[in-house]
């Protein structure tokens, strides 16, 4: 009996230490969610942020359309590449808004002169608040938001060529 | 310039992936209010930043935290209720964002572990003392 128990210190250890390198190995998904998905859109009414696109409001994006939202910035290094993807939406018929974080209109126009603008508003949000009430992280960040403004979905990251078939058929689906 | 190149080198790429963007009114500056700014920083060492995760807003340079930091005193010197703006921020983010989980099944274990590890380290120097006695 005595034996079994100089054991079990052992056993412990091993099994902390085993679940300590697998953690270590793969990290656990480091990207959280947002939570809003499901809800509506937040009451907002940001200021134009570029100087060739209006303004967003709520009332833009429950036009009866489903759109794709997608925040990105100047700042933001792998929102240019995303730029190619927006415009092939864009060239399918989806309607790209667009929220700009923490940018300045002149940046911003140089990054749409260099990377194209496939957005109808681009909405302005200097202090992250549409953001931080959609449970955004960071940026690029896309949602599909659907006629009625109710967030559909929300893309983590960069939106990759793959994935546009997948997005064309789900913002035509979110009616 | 060749010693101005070497000197940018040392500067972190990641540096230049943030905004150029002044902070937010009270990303930096507390509450004029002092019984409001103890309010506010309380419920700030409690939110968790989602871009430094680990850090609590209060710590976190992200922009994100900063700008977190000024909506919360703002809506704190509106006159909002903590306890309102961290449901606002869990209904958001999640129970992940808040560092003060409530009990629930799955974290118990949370609240649970330490008392049953005190209850054992008691049980083990208890016998420890009566060995030492006899």
């Amino acid at each position: 009996m005595k034996r079994f128990w100089l054991w079990v210190p052992v056993s412990v250890f091993a099994l902390l230490a085993g679940i300590f390198v697998s953690q270590l190995r793969h990290p656990s998904g480091n990207t959280i969610p947002s939570h809003w998905v499901g809800h509506p859109m937040p009451q907002f009414d940001l200021p134009a942020a570029a100087s060739s696109r209006p303004a967003l409001s709520f009332a833009n994006l429950a036009d009866g359309k489903p759109k794709l939202l997608n925040i990105f910035a100047s700042w933001c290094i792998p929102c240019a590449s995303e730029a190619a993807v927006l415009a092939d939406l864009k060239k399918q018929g989806v309607e790209v808004d667009g929220i700009a974080l923490r940018d300045t209109r002149s940046d911003l126009d140089q990054f749409l002169a260099r990377n194209g603008n496939p957005y109808t508003h681009i909405g302005g949000d200097v202090s992250s608040s549409v953001a931080i009430a959609l449970g955004s992280t960071g940026v690029p960040e896309s949602y599909i938001i659907d006629g009625k403004g109710i967030v559909r979905k929300q893309y983590i990251g960069e939106l990759s060529p793959e994935d546009v078939p997948a997005l064309v058929a789900e913002i035509r689906a979110a009616q | 310039m060749k010693r101005w190149l070497l000197l940018l080198s040392f500067v972190a790429t990641s540096a230049f992936a943030d905004s150029h963007m002044a902070a937010a009114p009270y990303a930096y500056t507390a509450l004029p209010d002092a019984k409001q700014e103890a309010a506010a920083r309380d419920l700030m060492t409690e939110i968790r930043c989602v871009v430094c995760q680990g850090q609590s807003i209060i710590d976190s340079n992200a922009d994100l935290a900063a700008d977190m930091r000024s909506m919360i005193r703002t809506r704190i010197q509106k006159g909002e209720q903590p306890a309102a703006i961290r449901t606002w921020l869990i209904e958001r983010y999640g129970m992940w964002v808040s560092y003060d989980p409530p009990l629930s099944a799955t974290t118990a274990p949370l609240w649970l572990l330490p008392l049953l590890l005190l209850g054992i380290g008691g049980w083990l120097m208890a016998g420890r003392l009566k060995w030492r006695r006899s």
